[in-house]
């Protein structure tokens, strides 16, 4: 057991503290003005050798343990940079159920930043029961139609490429009707509608509609009906905090905050400050279970679980010491309560962990 | 970066939760069985894990112990013993002092304490009455006496320590009541179906795991910095372990006494006895919000 860096991990870290230093102020790293440089930031990542980091080699990644992702995430939030460009549970949907010809033509481009990508999962009926969406894919010839109505689409906007759910089959069981596609979104029957927050961000979510778009057959993800366990790879991904990468943006909000109170500090802070140091220690257990191909189930909630804890203690503690005059603070506050939704509500976690680790009855 | 045990340290987990699940109270009742509490204790004194620091064992392994033994609720002395020993390796096992009073201190006659980095001795008088009924604390008789000196550094690393024990504590208590109230939310029918099968009763007990899993990763890394960070570090390593895990405990062991409902509310319930223990332990080393550096790693 050793928590410090091995020196191939010391190497790394100092060589992206020396490319993050020449860098230094030059992208703006939250609101909207964050994400409408994402992807430019995202392949100057690509290019310094600093994304993909755990991911294949013959897809662009560098094929590390995933512990050199939290290297980088600390650094980044250590050196004042946007946060990593989170993308690693897309990589593991198509990674894993894609045919070796999809993962050649996508996953490149996706991890390397020069193609932007979105999910389409969520709609304004199907939430948490992500099972019930309706959104049609219907075969026209050597392709689909597609209707329906996405929502919680994050960069729709400025994304190339959609990972989408639809119902190819509406005979069948609910759960086994439904494909995956790479849909492209340049073109004719797609429409975007921008999702305004309680923060105020309107670039980071969207609305599509989808009306007589087309994806061609081959570009569909695995086998028809094999949507929903695409679904359950991806959203098991997205609750790991691990590809988060948040937590060490809790740490740099906490180390802000603190720099603003002096030395009597409120309550909410140093609670902050406790959680988001278990939240880094966990991950850190975590990577070095998965060293051990402890696979990463249910187990997922409890991380996810915890790291909502956090964000929104951190929340409040930024809310205790810039009260409600502070423009930036609030939002980091009113941002922090969409995190027991997205990614799987809080409730449906807790039904998880109840059913899936617990064994409790359902 | 590797935060996972070694083998060796797995088989002293095991071994150390088997003897906890063999002679430790298994109710309420168990905790008055003279017969049960001497055969425990030989067995515990036979491990020889009274003196794991100075045979050489890290933070980690005495935590282990530690955590196990209250998950069991092992009600003879470890906590203590394995502090003293600590400060002052030999003899018999002696338990250690905190202010006048001696605490995990059944069946000891000598008791040390740190003042700076100065060991003192005194003896183990009459039993004073607290919350715990698995360790019971007791008087200091007469003033204590000098016994040695240890360097600043020591001290230091010992203090965390010692925060360190108490957590494991907390963290095994925290699994203790937390296991007890899965079990019954299993087999406990209400309106035809387990109580478990209600989300309002399933989500305390995912919250509980929660905290628990929380509680293990904070306590692991902190159980390391002992020996192999600064001791500053391993202070504040600590006392954020020491936060997080009182808070965990507490809000579990609470969590398991609502789930038994009006049973747990009852003397027979063996989960109020995980809450004393939990709150005795974070009451021994207690660490404050003000004593929190922010600035974080």
């Amino acid at each position: 057991m050793d928590f410090r860096d091995s020196a191939e991990e010391s190497a790394f870290r100092e060589r992206l503290r020396a490319w993050l230093a020449e860098r230094a102020g030059t992208f703006p790293t939250s609101g909207d003005d964050y994400w409408r440089r994402q992807g430019e930031w995202h392949r100057a990542l690509y290019e310094g050798g600093f994304f993909g980091l755990s991911w294949p080699r013959e897809y662009g990644g560098h094929e590390l343990p995933p512990v050199y992702d939290v290297i980088l995430d600390e650094e980044l939030a250590r050196a004042g940079a946007p946060p990593r460009p989170s993308l690693g549970y897309l990589v593991q949907g198509l990674g894993r159920h894609g045919s070796e010809e999809l993962r050649r033509r996508f996953l490149p481009g996706m991890i390397n930043g020069t193609e932007r990508w979105c999910q389409g999962f969520s709609e304004p009926g199907a939430g948490s029961d992500l099972a019930s969406l309706t959104t049609a894919a219907v075969r026209d010839g050597d392709g689909y139609v597609l209707n329906g109505h996405k929502v919680w689409t994050s960069y729709s906007d400025s994304a190339d490429w959609c990972l989408l759910l639809a119902r190819t089959d509406p005979d069948a069981p609910r759960h086994k009707g439904i494909s995956a596609f790479v849909v492209s979104m340049h073109q004719p029957g797609i429409e975007q509608r921008p999702l305004k927050m309680i923060s105020g961000v309107t670039t980071e979510f969207g609305q599509v509609l989808f009306d007589g778009a087309r994806v061609p057959a081959d570009q569909m993800v695995g086998v028809p009906g094999e949507g929903w366990a695409l679904a359950m790879t991806v959203v098991g991904h997205e609750r790991e905090p691990s590809t988060l990468g948040f937590s060490a943006r809790y740490g740099k909000l906490v180390r802000d905050l603190a720099s603003r109170v002096g030395d009597a500090p409120p309550a909410e802070l140093a609670w902050a400050a406790v959680q988001t140091e278990m939240l880094r220690l966990h991950v850190r257990r975590r990577l070095s279970e998965q060293l051990d191909g402890i696979s990463h189930g249910p187990e997922g909630s409890l991380d996810k679980l915890l790291m909502t804890w956090v964000e929104q203690d951190v929340g409040h503690a930024a809310l205790a010491v810039g009260g409600t005059g502070d423009p930036e603070l609030l939002n980091a506050y009113l941002y922090s309560r969409a995190q027991s939704v997205m990614g799987g509500t809080s409730q449906i976690q807790k039904n998880i962990i109840a059913a899936r680790i617990l064994g409790l009855e359902t | 970066m590797d935060a996972r045990l070694t083998a060796e340290q797995r088989e002293l987990r095991t071994a150390a939760a088997r003897l906890a699940a063999d002679l430790g109270p298994g109710s309420v009742h168990d905790l008055d069985e003279a017969d049960r509490v001497a055969r425990l204790e030989k067995a515990v004194a036979a491990t020889g894990w009274r003196t794991l620091r100075s045979d050489g064992a890290s933070g980690v392994e005495v935590a282990l112990v530690t955590e196990e033994f209250a998950r069991g609720l092992v009600d003879v002395p470890f906590l203590g013993p394995v502090l003293a020993d600590d400060l002052r390796a030999g003899g018999d096992p002696w338990t250690i002092a905190v202010g006048a009073e001696a605490v995990d201190a059944r069946g000891m006659e000598r008791a040390l304490a740190l003042d700076g980095h100065r060991v003192l001795a005194g003896r183990v008088g009459a039993v004073v009455p607290g919350a715990d009924l698995t360790r019971r604390s007791a008087q200091v008789v007469g003033p204590l006496e000098p016994v040695g000196e240890i360097t600043a550094e020591r001290a230091e690393r010992w203090r965390a320590l010692a925060l360190v024990v108490t957590c494991a504590d907390l963290l095994g208590a925290a699994r203790g009541a937390h296991a007890v109230a899965c079990d019954y939310a299993k087999v406990r029918r209400q309106y035809g179906k387990t109580i478990g099968s209600y989300q309002a009763v399933a989500h305390l007990l995912a919250e509980g795991l929660a905290l628990i899993e929380g509680s293990v990763s904070v306590l692991r890394h902190a159980a390391w910095a002992v020996d192999e960070l600064t001791p500053a570090e391993a202070i504040r390593a600590a006392r954020i372990a020491k936060l997080y895990c009182a808070r965990a405990a507490r809000t579990v062991c609470e969590t398991a006494v609502q789930v038994h409902g009006g049973i747990g509310n009852t003397w027979e319930c063996v989960v109020h006895v995980y809450l004393r223990r939990a709150l005795a332990s974070a009451d021994l080393f207690p660490a404050r919000l003000e004593e929190i550096d922010l600035g974080l790693s």
